[in-house]
């Protein structure tokens, strides 16, 4: 069937008949773009922050020591994705499930650090009550947390289909597009951990 | 009339494909579900947002008609709004809460969910891939969520107009602090929650729509469609898709902090307020309602943007095939819709000139905004230039084309007014504004998007609309809304506020009783007539005269390439190349020149 032919090449080349050119995989672009509006909407939240704070009644709070080291595991994270991205373009596959793995649970470790940085900070006092620096880190950082869960819903769901036996595609793009993510989301808590460090 | 007696374009392509077409449906391994409903095609799913798109707009024009009978007869009772209503028309009368429910939703509903998703969603769906030429999006799965997100969107909103307390009530910008406190407002309860759910769920999916539209016209254009080689509506729905991508995540941060402040107890917005109905004083403090505007209207004004580019970019299309001219000034054009989707973020606080806003602050604003007239000048010199000494086919769509460059210069001139601070101040919060932006953006892109569905629904269905229902829904829609909106100028400058369901309490604007029962009664018969749109539309899908020939137009752009009813794929065979620039009409002597031909060794430069 005509159509049949036509629609085929598609499937496995998105670049459709036109892939004459090398060019960045338009998933990948996608990514970048998602990524862009990301860093809208937190860069929303930290204008806000930064505007809010010339105002009187901003109170502020102590940097719990914790969030240094969930900053240092999300940090080791990174190059546990990155070592999966590699082990998977060698092919090898249990490596890779491993990896994959890993940086999820560096993940959850994250997370549950971020917590524990949280319940420090309410304990001291600091609720939601009021609109100073510790109500925006809740909201902020809370707001991390749920794209770092993302990030992981995504690994887990990589990692089981990394098992499964009659797919033998070895397409890097899908890995890398993760990866890229994954990295975007330690980026940010790195800048929004700066953020709150400096404008105090 | 017929559209080939208004025609003479046949394409000489025509019968080339012509044969493909009972292959073109691919019928095999295609269950009702997955052709209709979880669709990938970027075709269906256009239909999916413009169906969609439609009912919204059925029913938000409504509520403008139930708010505009209390405006214009006030002194009257209509039983059967009790009948259908109940409490919320007690005695045949529109109450208060319901006439602030009414005119919150409308604008909510028309703003993102007609001219936004339904004509965003519904254009950049169809013509992307045809006019780039790809067989579909960069991801039609990310494409197919972008339309079921916006669905969801539709049914919490939806779902809104249905609880006991009402619906959001506090209008469509929902500033706080009344739309953060559930005492103040009935529709700050659960209406106010579900507006916000509903419109997190509509972020998504614009943000999802617009990546895949950004990156496939970025990156899956056929071989020779170089980037000045597009067409302006890619260029539009492009900037557009920018536009999005970068404003709408900002509403969502705003969006919420305010969720926090309604229930968590924060106070990012709320500071000092003490509540009369329920004689309470609250404890929060230091918050900056003035916070919120900012970051509302940091998408508020490119969202206006996010309105009326992808109607520019149609009206240019439509324009240059109909006067079968070449568009004037294609660079000119894509500079100024750059020059817009810059200045768009730029720009915002001039909807808070009245905040106490620094005035020297706000005189940047000023500059700036009035610098938006030079792109939108250079626009609208370029459409009247390309009408100019064209051989014009008098189609429905061009004179909604035509009609939209009226409506825009209309509307554009009260916006240099209003852009000024010191004529702002007074006319802010009037009939003044009223009639601006409903001229300048709500009812020409309502023209741009009827332009683009007499244009393009022979592509869609494969079938005409009615030519004759498309004059008379041209005609009378053009006079109806002069009628509606020119009088609110007047309105407006002699002071006449906004967002009041009565005014019999003022002496001052007695003199408006006629006026306002003229605008009501036009205003109801400019609905009905698009009701006949609607009807025109379904009607012409089954029973429409059959498209016979695969370039009904005689347009240059891609689209006409494709069998008459297009596959998934779009393309049967090879994707074309691309060898020209969009706009080849009347050239060496010829009516047009497809995108698809190589450029003659004798051929003129354009």
């Amino acid at each position: 069937m005509v159509i049949n032919s036509a629609v085929e090449p598609y499937k496995d080349n998105p670049l459709g008949d036109g892939g004459q050119r090398k060019k960045i995989h338009p998933h990948k672009f996608t990514m970048w773009i998602g990524i862009s509006s990301i860093i809208m909407m937190f860069a929303g939240f930290t204008s806000a922050y930064i505007v809010k704070r010339q105002q009187p009644g901003w109170t502020d709070f102590e940097i719990p020591r914790v969030f240094w080291y969930s900053t240092a595991i999300i940090l080791v994270s990174s190059l546990s994705m990155q070592a999966a991205v590699k082990s998977f373009k060698e092919r090898a596959i249990v490596k890779y499930r491993n990896l994959i793995l890993l940086t999820a649970v560096l993940g959850l470790v994250f997370i549950t650090l971020q917590l524990l940085g949280f319940q420090q900070i309410w304990k001291s006092g600091v609720t939601f009550s009021g609109s100073g620096a510790g109500q925006f880190l809740y909201v902020i950082a809370g707001l991390h947390i749920l794209h770092i869960l993302g990030g992981i819903v995504t690994l887990l769901i990589m990692f089981f289909k990394a098992f499964s036996s009659k797919l033998k595609s070895y397409n890097a793009v899908p890995v890398e597009v993760a990866s890229t993510y994954w990295h975007f989301v330690d980026f940010l808590w790195i800048y929004l951990f700066i953020f709150f460090l400096v404008i105090h | 009339m017929s559209n080939e007696a208004v025609l003479h374009g046949h394409s000489e392509v025509g019968a080339m494909h012509g044969l493909h077409d009972d292959h073109a449906g691919h019928h095999h391994k295609e269950t009702f579900i997955t052709k209709y409903v979880f669709s990938q095609d970027h075709k269906m799913i256009c239909k999916q947002f413009i169906i969609t798109g439609m009912i919204w707009a059925i029913l938000g024009g409504l509520m403008s008609v139930i708010f505009r009978l209390q405006l214009g007869y006030p002194d009257s009772t209509f039983p059967i709004l009790e009948d259908i209503f109940g409490r919320w028309a007690k005695g045949g009368k529109i109450q208060p809460q319901f006439y602030y429910a009414l005119v919150t939703m409308h604008g909510t509903v028309l703003v993102f969910f007609v001219l936004t998703g339904g004509l965003s969603g519904t254009f950049a769906n169809f013509l992307i891939p045809l006019q780039i030429g790809a067989r579909d999006m960069a991801s039609p799965f990310l494409n197919m969520l972008s339309y079921w997100f916006f669905f969801l969107a539709s049914i919490v909103i939806l779902s809104s107009l249905f609880v006991q307390t009402g619906p959001a009530s506090g209008g469509w910008t929902v500033y706080p602090p009344l739309s953060a406190l559930g005492d103040a407002n009935e529709g700050s309860k659960i209406g106010m929650d579900l507006w916000i759910s509903g419109m997190a769920l509509f972020v998504v999916s614009s943000l999802l729509g617009g990546l895949n539209y950004i990156s496939t016209i970025l990156n899956m254009r056929t071989k020779g469609m170089s980037m000045t080689r597009m067409p302006l509506t890619m260029w539009a729905l492009l900037f557009t898709a920018v536009l999005g991508v970068l404003s709408f995540p900002v509403l969502l941060s705003g969006l919420i902090l305010l969720l926090f402040d309604r229930h968590a107890g924060t106070s990012f917005y709320l500071s000092d307020i003490f509540i009369a109905s329920t004689h309470k004083a609250l404890p929060n403090e230091g918050g900056s309602a003035i916070l919120f505007q900012h970051l509302f209207w940091f998408l508020g004004h490119p969202e206006v943007y996010i309105i009326i580019l992808p109607a520019m970019g149609l009206v240019s299309e439509v324009m240059s095939v109909n006067a079968r001219k070449p568009i004037f000034g294609y660079m000119a054009m894509v500079g100024s819709m750059f020059a817009i989707t810059i200045l768009a973020f730029l720009v915002w606080a001039h909807h808070m000139f009245v905040t106490g806003l620094n005035p020297f602050l706000g005189s940047v604003f000023v500059l700036l905004t009035l610098l938006i007239a030079v792109p939108s000048a250079i626009k609208v010199f370029n459409w009247l230039t390309t009408l100019w000494k064209g051989n014009i086919r008098f189609t429905p769509a061009m004179l909604f084309a035509i009609g939209f460059v009226s409506l825009f210069i209309s509307g554009g001139l009260t916006g240099i007014f209003l852009g000024n601070s010191t004529l702002d101040i007074p006319l802010h919060d009037t009939y003044f504004v009223i009639a601006h932006f409903h001229i300048v953006m709500g009812v020409s892109a309502f023209f741009g998007m009827f332009a683009g569905v007499y244009h393009w629904f022979p592509k869609m269905y494969g079938r005409y609309m009615n030519n004759l229902m498309g004059y008379i829904h041209f005609w009378v829609t053009l006079v109806g809304a002069y009628l509606i909106f020119w009088p609110m100028h007047y309105e407006g400058l002699a002071g006449m506020p906004r967002r009041y369901m009565d005014y019999r309490g003022w002496a001052s604007f007695n003199q408006f009783e006629d006026l306002n029962r003229v605008i009501s009664t036009v205003a109801m018969v400019v609905f009905a007539v698009q009701l006949m749109f609607v009807f025109n539309f379904f009607y012409s899908i089954f029973k429409g005269r059959k498209v016979t020939t695969q370039n009904p137009w005689g347009g240059t752009t891609l689209e006409w390439t494709t069998p008459i009813r297009p596959g998934h794929g779009n393309w049967p065979g090879e994707i074309p190349e691309v060898h020209r620039w969009a706009y080849d009409y009347s050239k060496d002597g010829r009516d047009f020149i497809s995108q698809t031909e190589p450029i003659g060794s004798e051929e003129s430069k354009h």
